[in-house]
């Protein structure tokens, strides 16, 4: 006959005083510092097959990840798509977020773009007509376009960052929005910067980012 | 041998792919499916028949290939699923469209969080049909989407066969993992004389297997440096055939070892490096071993929740240098100081020889050897009690050998086999583990019992509840005549919720009785295989020597302490240092 489990009770045992943090990273107990979350805009180059777009929303949404837009159009290349992804998570978020779409199979490279890159956004809003000329003002100030007069409405087109296309649908609330669309954004890396790693002027799906080399887009 | 026990399989050495009769040429869709599969060296199927799956069966009626006609869709897919663990390549399960295929989801989930090799082919309606919630009609592949490495919806007949082929070659290569092929009927049926080419994986998929030297540099100057080092060798080691490399590291420079459940048998148990594994019932030591390391040099493991216990407490001083194929895997639930993306085995060689001198860590070791002492792993057995679940598997251990194949269900049962067994080889423990799937131990075995060799044991630890939910297979085991032990380690409870029930909602048993459970030997006979009953002690070394000399599946009922609780324990998120050792301590 044996006795069962033996040995010193939990708290008699030594236990170390280290602490990790939500992201699992070793850090000072006294000073616990979280994470911050930050804005960051995620560039995939995808091969555009049926669902490649379910694919990455489904992925945002089970893995829990904060998404802010996701935009998605054709390139020069046939048979290629780029998505812009605007996020806000933390560091280890958003690389996360940028391995997990790497690994997706129609995935050809992954980036994520710096502050000084070229985004954009459309926004179109319906405003109510009353006031044709205060409308048209404002619209000019935003540099935008009318598309669309009536006796009753007008709709007007905004491109821009982020923050103007904000301050501009600030600016035309005092009509009274009827309806808005907005696209989300849209993004490019500045210059000489490829978008994503490898990527270069292309128009055929050969010679577009290399699928082959690309170390921020070994999948599993 | 049982009566019913009709056909057998052909000896897998017979076959040899130079001697096979030329192949008729292909004329259909499905018919490039079967050759995709007869290319990549496939030998056994495991599935269920149906309208939309029927081109696919026709092709096969043709084939060398076996198929295992199974009870059930969820069998199919644990099958295939052990097959792969068992055999390295990716098992094979096939079902018709609507519930064939949401059959198959279970069993493609578990292969998903094991990182199991596996291809699963379903039928779907006529692709005219797709979208108008035709008869037997689902998304698979929206369904599978999030549970599969990749998945496929065939819309050209010419090209079928090569995405079987894809598909085959993407669950093999990088991180395994399951893959899907979903086939509308008309695509199988449409002629086409398409012989598919060998199968690749696509351009968009190219993992690193070779590691960044100065990644391997930094972390082998980091491991040299420790003064506690520990290895924590995940299932990745044994999936990238690693063990070698693995325990010659670990003895080499003198390392203790853990490992995560999947990782069992990657490091043999009983060498005095083994902590055996860590976790929420792993060993006392193994969990001190991690608490207090100052290196820990991780491979292949995704640092699940039932190994790390609470993050906040996760070798909370120790650097972490961490091998893994999937960059994903890196730094996803704990930060890693050293990063080391590749395949395993290469990048266990590559740090290996970049060791400037082993780790200073005699004063360590001989802690770990202390912790063996402290905490060992022991159970009580006062003879006129009833019979302990803990005895049964270490006396069938002791009559098998280190090859035996051990599969189970989910539940204490598992833990038991886990912590009683000790395991010496890589790919002989099959379990459910990220998923925790009851119901797969049955058809684990049957899929091990085909891709295992002839002369290896195959046992199956079952929890009366998990035997419950796929026992349907023993049909199948008597049908091919398989030779195989089922021993349910029967506590009428669902056990390991009743445990949990009284550990912390005040012992109300809601749902966990299972009193009510078939006399499992007599239902074992009335399926046509051999079934015993085992209540005292003594019968248990004469009845186990009963069951594995008979040809063709056993089953062992064996009664066993209704009260018998799993421990250590560490409570979900709690450290691992705070195991318990008996309920008053949680
Ligand atoms: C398919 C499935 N349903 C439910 C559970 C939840 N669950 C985990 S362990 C367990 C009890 C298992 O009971 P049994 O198979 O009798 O094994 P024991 O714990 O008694 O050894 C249950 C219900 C599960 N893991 N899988």
């Amino acid at each position: 006959m044996t006795q069962g489990l033996q040995g010193p009770r939990p708290e008699e045992r030594p236990h170390p005083e280290g602490r990790r943090n939500a992201q699992g990273k070793r850090i000072d107990p006294v000073q616990e510092a979280e994470q911050e979350s930050r804005r960051a805009t995620v560039s995939a180059l995808v091969k555009h097959e049926p669902g490649v777009l379910s694919l990455v929303s489904g992925l945002f949404s089970r893995r829990q990840f904060n998404i802010e837009s996701l935009t998605v159009g054709p390139t020069t290349v046939d048979g290629h798509a780029r998505i812009t992804l605007v996020v806000e998570e933390t560091d280890a978020g958003i690389d996360q977020i940028k391995k997990q779409l790497a690994k997706l199979k129609p995935s050809i490279a992954v980036g994520e773009l710096s502050s000084d890159a070229v985004r954009a956004e459309l926004v179109l809003l319906k405003v109510q007509g009353h006031e044709p000329d205060k409308v048209h003002a404002i619209t000019q100030m935003y540099e935008g376009q009318t598309l669309d007069a009536g006796p009753r409405t007008i709709t007007v087109q905004i491109t821009g960052d982020q923050r103007k296309i904000d301050d501009a649908v600030d600016a035309f609330r005092q009509f009274g929005i009827i309806e808005i669309a907005r696209t989300g954004q849209t993004a490019l890396a500045r210059g000489d910067t490829p978008t994503t790693p490898g990527e270069s002027p292309a128009a055929s799906a050969e010679s577009t980012a290399s699928e082959t080399q690309d170390s921020s887009n070994t999948h599993q | 041998m049982s009566e019913r026990a009709t056909s057998t399989y052909p000896d897998s050495t017979e076959e040899s792919t130079d001697e096979k009769p030329t192949r008729r040429p292909v004329t259909n869709g499905a018919q490039s499916v079967v050759r995709a599969l007869e290319n990549a060296g496939v030998k056994h199927l495991f599935g269920v028949q149906g309208g939309a799956i029927m081109p696919v069966y026709d092709a096969l009626y043709d084939s060398e290939m076996t198929h295992v006609t199974m009870a059930h869709e969820q069998s199919a897919s644990h099958a295939a699923d052990a097959y792969g663990i068992v055999s390295g390549t990716p098992g094979v399960c096939l079902a018709t469209s609507g519930p064939g295929a949401t059959n198959l989801v279970t069993g493609i989930a578990d292969a998903n969080m094991d990182s199991d090799p596996m291809i699963a082919l379903t039928g779907q309606v006529p692709s005219g049909m797709v979208g108008s919630d035709a008869f037997q009609e689902t998304d698979t592949t929206g369904v599978t989407a999030p549970i599969t490495k990749a998945n496929y919806f065939a819309s050209d007949t010419d090209t079928v066969g090569d995405m079987v082929g894809e598909a085959f070659a993407m669950a093999a290569s990088g991180r395994q993992g399951p893959t899907l092929v979903d086939l509308p009927k008309d695509i199988t049926n449409a002629p086409t004389d398409r012989e598919p080419g060998p199968g690749r994986t696509p351009s968009t998929y190219n993992p690193r297997t070779d590691p960044d030297p100065e990644e391997v540099s930094a972390a082998a100057t980091a491991l040299a440096g420790a003064k506690k080092p520990v290895i924590l060798a995940g299932g990745g080691v044994i999936k990238a055939n690693a063990t070698e490399q693995l325990r010659e590291f670990a003895i080499e420079h003198e390392i203790p070892v853990v490992t995560t459940m999947p990782a069992v048998g990657a490091f043999p148990e009983d060498h005095p490096l083994s902590m055996e594994m860590a976790g929420m019932h792993g060993t006392g030591y193994a969990n001190m071993a991690i608490t207090h390391c100052d290196v820990m040099l991780a491979v292949g493991t995704r640092f699940d929740d039932r190994l790390t216990g609470g993050i906040d407490t996760f070798a909370p001083e120790a650097e972490i240098i961490h091998i893994d194929i999937d960059p994903a895997e890196v730094s996803k639930n704990i930060f890693a100081d050293y990063p080391v993306i590749g395949d395993a085995g290469t990048a266990l060689t590559r740090l290996y020889d970049a060791m400037a001198h082993e780790p200073d860590a005699d004063e360590w070791r001989e802690r770990c050897q202390t912790w063996k002492d402290e905490y060992p792993m022991d159970y009580q057995t006062p003879e006129d009690e009833p019979l302990k679940p803990q005895f049964v598997v270490e006396a069938f251990d002791a009559v098998t050998d280190d090859d035996t194949i051990v599969t189970t269900g989910v539940g204490q049962h598992q833990m038991w086999a886990v912590q009683y067994w000790t395991f010496k080889e890589p790919r002989t423990w099959v379990s459910s583990h990220g998923l925790g799937t009851m119901g797969y131990g049955l058809p684990a075995a049957i899929g091990a019992r085909l891709a295992a060799r002839d002369d290896q044991t195959i046992i199956s630890f079952e929890g009366d509840g998990s035997f419950l939910m796929t026992l349907q297979e023993l049909s199948v085991a008597v049908r091919d005549n398989m030779d195989i032990t089922v021993a349910v380690l029967n506590n009428k409870y669902i056990g390991m919720v009743r445990q949990w029930q009284d550990a912390f909602f005040e012992g109300r048993h809601s749902a966990s009785e299972y009193g009510w459970c078939p006399e499992f030997d007599k239902l074992a006979e009335a399926f046509g295989a051999k079934g015993f009953r085992v209540d005292e002690y003594d019968e248990v070394a004469d009845t186990i020597e009963a069951a594995l000399a008979y040809d063709g599946p056993s089953v062992i009922d064996f009664h066993i302490d209704p009260g018998a609780n799993v421990y250590p324990m560490v409570a979900s998120g709690a450290a691992n240092g705070l195991f318990a050792l008996s309920e008053d301590q949680l």
